[in-house]
């Protein structure tokens, strides 16, 4: 009874759940696409769920009044219409899927005024680093970047696979060692949010999740100038330290990286060994 | 000595685990204790453990499943109970402890509840089916169930000895690879899955060639009942899917003992061509077990609609077409691990055609049902909640596979709702209806009715009240697999799904209850003609529980409906004018002995006790060559005997009227 209750308190806050609720324009996308193919959908699935329980109630044994046709078992238009029904659904969403698919193509840059902002994230045990190229800077468990401008985010991982989500605002794509996957972001305004690994990595998985926070122009500039202040410096010697396994990290700020950081972290899981690797989406 | 084994392995670094250890250990004490008492132990080895007989080998695949289901389910239950009180605090379990229990939950599930359960199901039923007397190897039937048994066992023992692996049921490097997981627990979920991967492998193999060389005359592929028709697409799957499987639990094996780097980070490894191994794998198994299945429901819905199956022609073709399907979809397992949006739109495309030919399925058993006389048998239960339920799941995963949309919804509890979706009210359900279904032929007396009904209404509602809630937190966008969590707003779904895991515990009860209460009353309740429920098909045709020949003389078929016809024609029950004497498989002890054998190969490799590999290897060879040296596997059950038996089966048909 009670966790009845709690359900329904609970379910009024769904429209806020972070899926439904996205927060920037290839979220949204993904959302609709959601929808769409949701509502496409039902027109099959409630007549099913309605036919089988109105089946189930009318043909009861104990309703002899009902048509009986022990030996009819078959008919051409009804075998057809059994095949085309799901066939023609499926070509709907097929449809859907191919071209959403193409314009929502994680790797593909969003179309904007705007160059976009470069991010490098690499994956820890277990926490997140954002190393941003441009600015020099590198921030712990903190994503931060002007709403209104496209992050251009470059992913991979210093440890087993991860998968890096940010359900309001992008979705999700794995970061994996020794590879670099790409994914595209944008906040229609600015706010705060909440990014995971989805990916299960180990003991400190469950407390991996990070800041991700979209701001105003001069708020970024801020942000930048305030990380840059600290003086901690990220580059070969230092980095180690970061990479161990560490649980719930504060946010850290470096003011200072080392340009090829990020670069290094991949080639050192692909210099080692064979020259020729699995060849890498770029 | 021992390799790795020392008295740390002992679960003594936690009271939880010290306490599922003791009720494992417990458990075994007692059913040893139980047949001492009863002096079973004879009964048990000369009838049970050293038959070759297809009906005693599926019943055990199916006491298999359902213990290892009880295993299964109390980790689902610790999970829910874990999640339902972990907001911004521990719970109960570490992260080390949770992160083993879902692992195993998962493990279990798949390879030793529903592998077994499918298994035994097809055992007991598609000889029958099919009118022939046994399977086409009875003594690689015997190995195929022991080496089954021995994963279970040691996935059963690394709660007693050392802990099993945190790398969930998939084991995904390089997280299970020895850089990161040095432990026992990986090897232990490797050991498991390959010893009873290859009695799978040789299951499918033993089905093919009996379902297509041992059918009785006029039993042509189109009069093949629907549930050997998946019985054989399924068979067929298992023969070429389970390799694969194989093969990437090997090479992890190599990389893990020999410092290999087929998955590992660096040198060369890559992490990813294990995922499409174990998927090339994976998806196929979804339709191994879930065709038959469809195969149940529809027998099922046939028999208690008291009418012909609709669309037998579609259904076939529907089957078939899944079963080739199945190999081109894996890839939506891992739209996120960023291929090319023409490599992602292919699959996504490919898996939504997988839902054409089911989609077929459900409209041939609704227009089955379509003015049917249908009588709500616990086994009928199951397949209305069955449809009813799984389109909902279909439709989740049509929307799961649209890549963009699973960018939003991977990895989240929306993903564990959709596949429990699939498989519970599509796999589970269906094994329970064929098991409610076939109970009296298998032991000759009914099984409770109102047990079972309780049973299929709990478990219903338990798993809306389970899994309707990790969907939505799959949209408010909650990993998968969390220990502990943050956001307060999750908890009052986690304690409805947990509140739901307590329903189907009360299903699980009653099914408890509807074996004890049907075996009280067995006196009572004996199935004297062998068709209880006016059934369509062959296995009704003889005695419940069968003779160990099956059928004193092979049936005649020349309807897909061949008993019924065999009624409506009045040459059901008709005595031969003489009995022939008839060669049956002897039993013999090797199967068990390699299963015990393998399970130590396993134990071993896990703990690297390298004699002991060696040893037990040897045994296993040595047991090979002794059975292939035998020339005498097969004995003669004279005329007189075989006359003796079928009398008395006449007696009872006779004492009826």
């Amino acid at each position: 009874m009670t966790a009845g209750v709690a359900f329904f308190v609970g379910a009024c806050d769904l429209k806020r759940a972070a899926v439904i609720d996205p927060k920037g324009p290839i979220a949204l996308a993904e959302r609709n696409l959601l929808f769409d193919a949701f509502c496409v959908m039902m027109l099959v699935i409630v007549p099913v769920i309605v036919l089988t329980l109105l089946f189930a109630y009318r043909y009861r044994a104990s309703n002899t009044k009902a048509v009986y046709t022990p030996t009819w078992a078959n008919s051409v238009r009804l075998d057809a219409l059994t095949w085309l029904i799901p066939a023609l659904i499926v070509m709907a969403v097929a449809v859907l899927l191919w071209r959403s698919t193409h314009r929502l193509d994680p790797y593909r840059p969003l179309e904007s005024k705007e160059a976009p902002l470069d991010v490098q994230v690499v994956a820890q045990d277990w926490k997140w680093l954002f190393i941003y190229p441009e600015q020099g800077i590198a921030v712990v468990n903190q994503l931060a970047f002007p709403a209104g401008r496209p992050v251009s985010l470059r992913i991979t991982s210093d440890t087993v696979m991860n998968s890096f989500y940010v359900p309001q605002l992008a979705g999700q794509i794995y970061a994996m060692a020794g590879m670099q996957t790409r994914l595209q972001m944008l906040a229609d305004q600015p706010g705060t949010f909440v990014g995971r690994n989805s990916q299960y990595s180990g003991g400190g998985y469950s407390q991996q999740h990070f800041e991700v926070q979209a701001m105003s122009q001069a708020d970024f500039d801020a942000w930048v100038a305030r990380a840059k202040q600290g003086g901690a410096v990220l580059d070969a010697t230092t980095y180690p330290a970061l990479a161990a396994k560490s649980r719930a990290n504060p946010i850290t700020y470096y003011s200072t990286v080392e340009p090829r950081l990020f670069d290094s972290i991949i080639d050192k899981y692909r210099h080692s060994g064979h020259a020729h690797s699995a060849p890498v989406r770029r | 000595m021992f390799g790795k084994l020392t008295i740390d392995a002992l679960p003594f670094y936690s009271p939880i685990a010290a306490g599922g250890a003791a009720v494992t250990v417990g458990g075994a004490l007692l059913v040893a204790v139980v047949l001492t008492y009863l002096k079973a132990w004879k009964y048990l080895w000369t009838d049970w453990l050293t038959s070759v007989d297809h009906k005693r080998i599926g019943i055990m695949y199916v006491v298999l499943a359902l213990i290892m289901l009880l295993r299964g389910f109390v980790d689902a239950l610790m999970m829910r109970a874990q999640q339902a009180m972990a907001l911004n605090a521990g719970g109960y379990l570490p992260p080390e402890h949770f992160d083993q229990i879902f692992s195993s939950h998962g493990t279990i599930m798949i390879f030793f509840m529903a592998m077994p359960f499918m298994t035994g199901l097809m055992n007991v039923i598609v000889p029958l089916q099919i009118g022939t007397r046994d399977v086409a190897f009875p003594w690689l039937n015997a190995v195929s169930l022991w080496l089954s048994a021995a994963g279970a066992a040691l996935v059963m023992v690394s709660l007693v000895i050392g802990k099993f692996s945190t790398a969930g049921w998939t084991g995904y490097p390089p997280y299970s690879g020895v850089e990161y997981n040095p432990g026992v627990g990986v090897d232990y979920w490797i050991w498991a899955i390959l010893i009873s991967g290859v009695g799978s492998t040789m299951s499918g193999i033993n089905f093919i060639v009996t379902i297509l060389k041992r059918r009785a005359p006029g039993m042509t592929l189109m009069r093949m009942t629907p549930f050997v028709w998946t019985a054989l697409v399924a068979s067929v799957l298992m023969a070429f899917a389970f390799p694969a499987i194989t093969v990437a639990c090997g090479l992890l094996a190599l990389d893990r003992l020999a410092g290999m780097h087929f998955f590992t980070n660096a040198h060369g490894g890559n992490m990813m061509n294990y995922v499409n191994l174990f998927w090339i794998w994976g998806h196929p198994e979804v339709y191994i077990l879930i065709l038959p299945a469809f195969g149940i429901f529809s027998e099922v819905v046939s028999t208690f609609s008291r009418k012909r199956l609709f669309g037998y022609e579609s259904l076939v073709y529907a089957t078939a077409a899944i079963g080739i399907l199945s190999f081109t979809v894996w890839l939506h397992h891992f739209f996120t691990m960023g291929s090319s949006a023409n490599v992602n739109a292919f699959f996504g495309v490919m898996t939504m055609i997988i839902a054409v030919p089911t989609g077929v399925k459900v409209f041939n058993w609704l227009l089955t049902m379509y003015r049917g006389r249908i009588e709500f048998h616990p086994s009928m239960m199951w397949s209305i909640g069955f449809i009813v339920t799984f389109v909902i799941g279909g439709m989740t995963g049509v929307l799961l596979a649209i890549p963009p949309a699973d960018f939003l919804m991977h990895n989240t509890t929306f993903l564990v709702a959709h596949f429990h979706n699939m498989i519970i009210p599509g796999v589970l359900f269906g094994y329970l209806a064929g098991y409610m279904y076939w109970f009296p032929k298998a032991f000759g007396f009914a099984f409770h009715r109102g047990w079972g009904l309780g049973a299929f209404w709990c478990w219903i509602i338990g798993f809306y009240l389970a899994f309707m809630p990790l969907y939505l937190l799959g949209l408010k966008g909650m990993p998968r697999r969390m220990e502990t969590y943050n956001d307060p707003t999750w908890q009052p779904y986690l304690l409805v799904a947990a509140s739901g895991a307590v329903v189907v515990l009360c299903g699980i009860g009653c099914m408890v209850m509807q074996l004890y209460v049907s075996i009280r009353d067995r006196a009572k309740t004996r199935d004297l003609t062998g068709d209880p429920f006016d059934g369509r098909t062959l296995e009704w045709s003889t005695s419940s529980p069968p003779p160990p020949y099956n059928f004193a003389v092979i049936p005649t078929v020349s309807d897909r409906e061949a008993f019924l016809e065999m009624k409506e024609k009045g040459t059901a029950y008709r005595r031969p004018a003489a009995y022939e004497p008839i060669r049956v498989p002897s039993n013999t002890p090797i199967g068990v002995i390699l299963g015990a054998f393998g399970f130590v190969l396993g134990f071993a490799m896990v703990w690297h006790i390298w004699w002991l590999v060696l040893a037990s290897g040897l045994v296993m060879f040595a047991a090979v060559i002794v059975r292939s040296s035998n020339d005498d596997q097969e004995f003669t059950m004279s005329a007189s005997e075989v006359k003796r038996i079928e009398d008395q089966r006449y007696r009872q048909l006779g004492s009826r009227s």
